[in-house]
């Protein structure tokens, strides 16, 4: 069988980059973009295209890739496409930011009835901002879906998913019927590279782009206007920063002289 | 209208006994309920697990609530939910506790979307506010970057709680309370997602979360073979090899040693950190221990802003001798 999928992705602040600069604005509990530092789609949502891309290359299929927020910016929302998949919507406003799982959740359950058809809805296992991981199961939850969270391995045969799920101590294998609601974990594996050729033909692909309106959902419903949780506070954890560097004439005496330090504090 | 009172811990099962999370949780929510003034429940979810009322007794709950049925053998999401949902609205706790395991993230998400109200994921510290007597949930964001503190107006006020976040009471086997036995009422034909089977990948040698002593490899050993060397050492400290992500995306080792927010949280007396650079992913799984080493030739890395002591040089040149000087030092 081909395979209907949607890929559910987030552009977030680029997690790579480095912690020295890292800042946030205590006041207005916002991080701080760093500057130079472009967006990215976060990683494991990455995942959770390779994961779409992995099935459509094994038995065909389509993939919609599904955002959400305002000012998106079409070269990292376009990267699921030039990777391989189809078609780009895009819930583009300001009414959509700001909001927690529960209104992310909702809108991004709104546009996939939208979307109407579909046999598998894939999500990140977590998003790299705020990394709560719940609304892959909350998406399920509204649309009435099974799911299976944490996947590392995803195979559709006969109307079913058989899912390899993450667990502490290696893994457990699931089979839901479809439609389900898989989100997916880096064990997967990394994502492939845009080719060329896909950067190419995402070029040519014109998003759909849609409003609270367009999902049948009023503005103050979406965002940060529809939120369940107040964040009351944010802010940058203290570092002490107090580490004794070892030293020697050579690595190999630097070495030395840190298993004697470590002697001594009685670690050893 | 009956009022939401009280605190709830779901204490997960592993083994069939209590996961060591379970014991957290309820020392956490013992100082939550007599913060409000209100009673610490505990609910067990599984198959033959009445007797473990005790273990929940003696680490904090005033009450247990038991669900014992043959379909909640293993965890299955379609099982589970409805359990929990048919618990929750019969006792009404203000508060619910949850672990942040695999099986915790995925229960909590759902029930609050079914219960419609909040969950707050991998928190690491939970107080009562003093004015609003709401729960103040405070959890990592941005892999460890920054923390957030939420709260909420709606109940039950579920957080899943991170491990080792929250230390356990000391257990006391004297303590007794009343145990309250709950029908499961499960249609098997309910379960839609079924687990077919368990894969175990557990390591040979020491877990990784009882080890005393972890000796961790980044993107910068390079290769399997270069974990080799930090086996060796771990050898002879009888510990255990952890990673970063880098080295297990690239099957250098497998997932399970994975260390770090979306792998093992790990809390030894010394954490050993050979190449790698210390992002707050990493961190989120060690940065519990107060003995963390660094081996790193990048001065500028992350790690050192954590680590207790350090050398700045290559591995490969500074680690054979540190190895060779802990077999002497030990032999002697």
């Amino acid at each position: 069988m081909t395979v209907n999928m949607i890929v559910c992705v987030k552009q977030v602040i680029d997690p790579e980059a480095p912690p020295s600069s890292f800042k946030v604005d205590e006041a207005a509990k916002k991080v701080v973009p760093p500057p130079g530092v472009p967006p990215v789609i976060s990683p494991f949502d990455e995942n959770a295209v390779e994961a779409a891309l992995r099935i459509k290359d094994a038995q065909g299929g389509k993939i919609t890739v599904l955002s959400m927020g305002a000012n998106l910016l079409r070269e990292v929302v376009k990267k699921p496409l030039s990777m391989g998949a189809d078609e780009l919507v895009l819930l583009e406003d300001e009414a959509f930011t700001g909001g927690d799982s529960w209104s992310n959740a909702r809108a991004l359950a709104a546009a996939i009835k939208k979307i109407g058809e579909y046999d598998l809805i894939f999500c990140g296992r977590q998003a790299a901002d705020w990394d709560d991981g719940q609304t892959g199961a909350g998406i399920a939850e509204i649309l009435g879906l099974p799911g299976v969270t944490l996947a590392r391995k995803i195979e559709v045969t006969d109307g079913k998913a058989r899912v390899e799920r993450v667990m502490a101590d290696g893994y457990e294998v699931i089979e839901v019927p479809l439609p389900a609601l898989v989100t997916v974990s880096n064990e997967l594996g990394e994502a492939r590279y845009p080719t060329i050729k896909g950067i190419m033909a995402a070029k040519k692909i014109e998003p759909l782009v849609w409003k609270p309106a367009d999902i049948d959902l009023e503005p103050a419903q979406v965002g940060a206007a529809g939120r369940k949780t107040n964040l009351e506070k944010l802010y940058q954890p203290v570092h002490e920063g107090k580490c004794e560097l070892i030293e020697g004439e050579s690595p190999e005496e630097a070495g030395v002289n840190l298993a004697l330090k470590l002697r001594e504090a009685k670690l050893l | 209208m009956a009022e939401y009172r009280g605190v709830m811990v779901h204490a997960e099962v592993a083994e069939g006994k209590l996961a060591a999370i379970a014991a957290e949780l309820l020392g956490c929510g013992r100082r939550l309920a007599d913060d409000l003034g209100e009673e610490l429940s505990a609910v067990i979810v599984g198959s033959g697990i009445s007797g473990l009322a005790r273990e929940a007794f003696a680490s904090g709950a005033d009450k247990v609530y038991i669900v014992d049925d043959v379909l909640l053998q293993d965890y299955q999401t379609d099982a589970y939910v409805p359990v929990m949902e048919k618990v929750l609205r019969q006792v009404m706790p203000g508060i619910l506790l949850m672990g942040q395991t695999s099986i915790g993230c995925d229960l909590a998400a759902r029930l609050a979307f079914r219960l419609e109200t909040t969950v707050t994921m991998d928190c690491i510290e939970l107080a009562v506010d003093a004015g609003s007597k709401r729960l103040r949930r405070t959890k990592p964001v941005y892999g460890g970057n920054a923390r957030a503190v939420f709260t909420s107006e709606l109940d039950p006020q579920i957080a899943t709680v991170r491990a080792k976040a929250m230390t356990p009471l000391a257990p006391d086997t004297s303590r007794k309370g009343e145990v309250v036995v709950i029908e499961a009422g499960l249609d098997s034909a309910a379960v839609r997602a079924r687990v077919l089977e368990k894969v175990k990948q557990e390591v040979e040698g020491i877990s990784l979360e009882a080890a005393e002593v972890v000796v961790s490899g980044g993107r910068g050993i390079g290769s399997a073979e270069g974990f080799k060397q930090l086996e060796e050492l771990a050898g002879l400290l009888k510990g255990a090899v952890g990673a970063s992500r880098p080295p297990c995306d690239n099957n250098w080792v497998p997932d399970v040693r994975q260390i770090g927010l979306t792998g093992k949280i790990v809390t030894p007396d010394l954490y050993i950190a050979v190449a790698l650079s210390g992002s707050s992913q990493h961190m989120a799984g060690c940065s519990g221990c107060k003995n963390i080493v660094a081996i790193n030739k990048d001065p500028e890395a992350n790690i050192f802003r954590e680590a207790r002591f350090g050398v700045v040089g290559d591995w490969k040149k500074v680690l054979p001798a540190f190895t060779e000087k802990v077999r002497e030092l030990l032999a002697g």
